[in-house]
């Protein structure tokens, strides 16, 4: 087995790569999240990995990191193929991670929390010490007997650095390291990633935003649904042309017919902000939009730039203090919650199904009083402020939703844990247009949905809208977008773009909005495109 | 090697049914050994312990005298424990609930008449809730957690009742005794029949088991207690509020347990004195897992707890064993019921961890 030592760049090993993938292939059952990737990372080379939310990436670097075993292909270190048990031996090889969720104890000490990563038998002190000392060395600096419950989410990240760093590793894998940043932390980092780049390290630098790429990395690979689309010199490229490469070329079918007339304004944000709730969670910026009877709007983004903040605020879950900062069929609803909004007509559907639109361990039928005890309180309770439960309503109205979404299940009332996520998710859709909501807010309605359950859905969306209702389509999926919306609007870091007419904007322009880049910047890049 | 709790697919509900009677064969037969191994005979012991106390009219009544508190607390309980809100202090709101339930009969006891047994519980009710009310508010306000804010508040009340008794609430005809008078025939709980001690507390507990089942089971209440329980997330989703439930939730089961502890002065005690409970509010954590958190199973477990208490007392007599055994089988039920379930749903794997095993390649 080959032991990380010192890092050198001389030597017999220099002619091979750091690192090389040759048709890496991981299958969940038949679904090939990772499908034949070719991979090579150089000595001192700052690679980019691109891609949209589910392109693999995260696959990618988990086999590569020993926390997922691959089911097809070889990973080569310094010329020998290896295999990677668990993370223990990909940090024995040389390889060092930095999570995009931090793994840390809050009420720990920084050197406490390194301590626990490195050989128990090394003394603290010691373990200090070095932390001090390597922190300083890269420009991170860290207090090693502050507590991690004090330290700012950039601070957090660089012990996950440092702690890297003390195992000397040869290559270094950063998760989106900028997402949880602010501009002036994320300078910081470059800078430390130069000084990696300048002793000979190298770095697998995951991200999506495409600036920060072409500033910082000698190559890219590009990923989508799983394969490479795309390997190239990030500095030679336009960012009109890794967007392309990042959601696909092929032209998407838009099968709605543009003339259907639109109706009143029943869904209008005004110039809403909202402050992150927790560390994790993106605040809200000035976000304004404006949704007609008949309309479906589109909020296309990477995952992890407001969506959910987005939902929660449109949905009454967590209430804004602006009053009339949201209007539901022309009322003002900002400070009312879920259940005063359902019952001017709207209907929603969250991200995750078990734990918020569902209760995994509950019956679909007292699933479909979760999302309606309120706005069907007549059909569904008896007894008055008793609230007795109407059973038979209850599961009657069950049995109706299953059948017009055609969810197949195992028994009268099955638990909603035992469905497939796409026959649950029909039932969680169909929950709500039994109600024909006025206004539909969806978020991510086909996630981890089998394909045909998908189709279902959009076209269940797509009905909904014509007959008069408004619909907000929030989604990742570019090919899920183009099907269902007439309106398009992006959302990157917390800030909403324009919207656009879904016939006018090409998957380049939707591309560089998700990348962060600019709406006067995006009209250049596709003005020189056309 | 490690030893890794891994989760089952499927969860047998023939088992999920038979686990609390596993768990109390497997205490039986811990039990055995236990009484063998302090040199008595195990079949005999287990006979004086479990099965003599249920052969007699008064100590039936007296299984009920101790089954009242128990299921009294422990129905509030499984409100509580079911919506996740962790009230462990059901002992010191208990303790409250008979101080202030007390309050008329020891300041007024020359006032005979019937209302002041209906009054007394209400006030017994209220001081129980309001206790329980403090917790809430740490948690709602501060996000404290119950679980420790309310036990310590046990330890405060035990206290300022021991302060009261020995203090301001003393018989000053009570050559000195920490007790107060004993209450006027009005302010007693009345016999439910001639033939033994049982009052009106085990006809509350019933009367309580049933209503909670009802709300558990055929109402909106119930179901809002379920899903925030299960999730939060889901009940924000379905618009109730998890700050609300903790109120309630705290309050009912705060309630139950003054109740339980007013109808514990005034039925079997007559008066109050610096100890009133062996107990009951932590052993109706016990009961209410037992009953796996169903308010009719809890009438069941309450029994059979109860006669853990009275075979304590049978033992120390019969085979003088100190009566800290029945602390032993309480803590024996509970150990094997949560053993059970856990067991359950999921099963044992040993796992030898990778550094030992690269160690060992090397």
């Amino acid at each position: 087995m080959i032991k990380g030592g010192s890092v050198s760049v001389s030597g017999g090993v220099e002619a091979s790569p750091l690192l090389s993938v040759q048709g890496l292939t991981k299958l969940f059952g038949s679904f090939a999240a990772c499908n034949s990737i070719d991979l090579n990372i150089g000595h001192g080379e700052i690679h980019a990995l691109l891609g949209e939310n589910g392109a693999g990436k995260s696959t990618l670097v988990k086999m590569l990191f020993g926390v997922l075993q691959p089911s097809a292909g070889t990973i080569s270190w310094e010329g020998a193929p290896v295999v990677i048990p668990s993370p223990g031996d990909a940090r024995k090889l040389g390889i060092g991670m930095v999570f995009q969720h931090f793994s840390l104890f809050e009420a720990l000490t920084v050197a406490e929390n390194i301590a626990l990563s490195l050989d128990p038998k090394t003394p603290l002190a010691k373990i200090a010490e070095e932390t001090a000392t390597v922190s300083r060395a890269y420009g991170l600096p860290l207090d090693p007997s502050a507590h991690v419950a004090d330290l700012s989410v950039g601070e957090r990240q660089r012990i996950e650095i440092v702690r890297a760093l003390l195992q000397n590793p040869k290559l270094i894998i950063l998760d989106e390291p900028t997402s949880v940043l602010t501009p002036q932390e994320a300078e910081r980092l470059f800078e430390t990633l130069m000084r990696l780049k300048a002793e000979g390290r190298s770095v697998l630098y995951i991200s999506h935003r495409l600036e920060e790429v072409q500033r910082i990395c000698d190559r890219a690979t590009v990923l989508r649904h799983g394969k490479v689309t795309g390997a190239c010199d990030p500095r030679q490229e336009t960012p009109a042309s890794l967007a392309r490469m990042m959601v696909g070329t092929e032209v998407a079918e838009v099968k709605r017919d543009s003339a259907d007339a639109l109706g009143d304004v029943l869904v209008q944000v005004n110039n809403v902000s909202v402050a992150s709730r927790t560390p994790f969670a993106v605040a809200l910026k000035d976000i304004s939009l404006k949704v007609r009877a008949g309309e479906v709007l589109a909020i296309a983004g990477i995952a992890g730039n407001g969506q959910s903040e987005l939902f929660d605020a449109i949905s009454g879950e967590y209430p804004i203090s602006d009053n009339d900062g949201i209007l539901l069929r022309g009322k003002p609803v900002g400070r009312l919650r879920i259940n005063g909004r359902r019952l001017l007509g709207a209907g929603f559907v969250p991200e995750e199904r078990h734990g918020h639109a569902a209760v995994s361990a509950m019956p679909l039928s007292d699933n479909l009083l979760l999302a309606r005890s309120r706005s069907d309180r007549k059909a569904f309770l008896s007894g008055g402020p008793l609230g007795i439960l109407k059973r038979d309503a209850i599961l009657s109205a069950s049995r109706r939703i299953c059948s017009m979404m055609d969810v197949r299940k195992s028994g009268e009332d099955p638990t909603a844990g035992s469905l497939s996520g796409g026959n649950l998710q029909k039932f969680i859709v169909g929950r709500e247009l039994d109600r024909q909501p006025s206004v539909l807010v969806v978020n991510q309605p086909t996630w981890g949905v089998d394909a045909g359950a998908a189709s279902r859905i959009r076209q269940a969306l797509i009905d909904l809208a014509k007959a008069g209702s408004a619909v907000i389509v929030i989604s990742q999926d570019l090919d899920e977008i183009f099907e269902v919306a007439t309106t398009i609007a992006v959302i990157s870091d917390g800030k909403l773009s324009d919207p656009y007419p879904a016939g006018e904007l090409t998957l380049e322009q939707i591309g560089l909005l998700m990348g962060g880049i600019h709406e006067s910047h995006a009209g250049v890049e596709t003005a020189d495109a056309h | 090697m490690r030893i890794e709790l891994q989760k089952r697919a499927g969860t047998s509900t023939l088992f999920s049914i038979v686990s609390p009677l596993l768990a109390l064969a497997l205490t039986l037969v811990a039990g055995a050994i236990m009484f063998w191994l302090l040199g008595k005979s195990p079949m005999n012991a287990l006979y004086i312990y479990f099965v003599e106390p249920l052969l007699d009219v008064w100590s039936l009544h007296e299984l009920a005298v101790k089954a009242a508190p128990l299921i009294l607390i422990a129905v509030g309980l499984s409100i509580c424990f079911r919506s996740n809100n962790w009230n462990i202090g059901a002992e010191g709101q208990f303790t409250v609930g008979a101080i202030t339930g007390s309050i008329l009969p020891v300041l007024n006891p020359e006032w005979h008449s019937p209302v002041i047994l209906p009054l007394m519980l209400v006030m017994g009710m209220m001081g129980g809730a309001l206790y329980a009310g403090i917790p809430a508010l740490l948690k709602t306000r501060f996000n404290t957690n119950e679980i420790l804010t309310s036990l310590m508040l046990v330890y405060i009340a035990q206290l300022f009742l021991d302060w009261l008794v020995r203090g301001p609430w003393r018989d000053p005809q009570g050559y000195n005794f920490p007790q107060t008078k004993s209450f006027q025939p009005e302010a007693v709980l009345p016999e439910i029949l001639d033939s033994g001690r049982a009052h009106l507390g085990i006809v509350f507990a019933l009367v309580a088991a049933v209503a909670l089942w009802f709300m558990m089971r055929f109402m909106l209440k119930g179901f809002q207690v379920s899903v925030l329980g299960q999730s939060e997330r889901a009940g924000r989703f379905a618009g109730f509020s998890a700050t609300k439930m903790v109120w309630f939730s705290m309050l009912l089961s705060g309630g139950l347990a003054g109740l339980a502890g007013i109808s514990e002065v005034a039925g079997s005690i007559g008066h109050v004195q610096p100890v009133i409970s062996p107990g009951y509010g932590f052993t109706a954590i016990i009961v209410a897992f037992l009953g796996r958190l169903n308010p009719l199973g809890i009438i069941a477990s309450g029994f059979v707890l109860a006669l853990t208490y009275l075979g304590g007392e049978a033992a120390q007599l019969s085979l003088s064993i100190s009566d800290k055994v029945s602390r032993v089988f309480q803590g024996l039920i509970l150990f094997f019921v949560l053993s059970c379930d856990t067991l359950i749903h999921y099963r044992i794997r040993f796992v030898s961890t990778p550094s030992a095993e690269a160690e060992a390649k090397n």
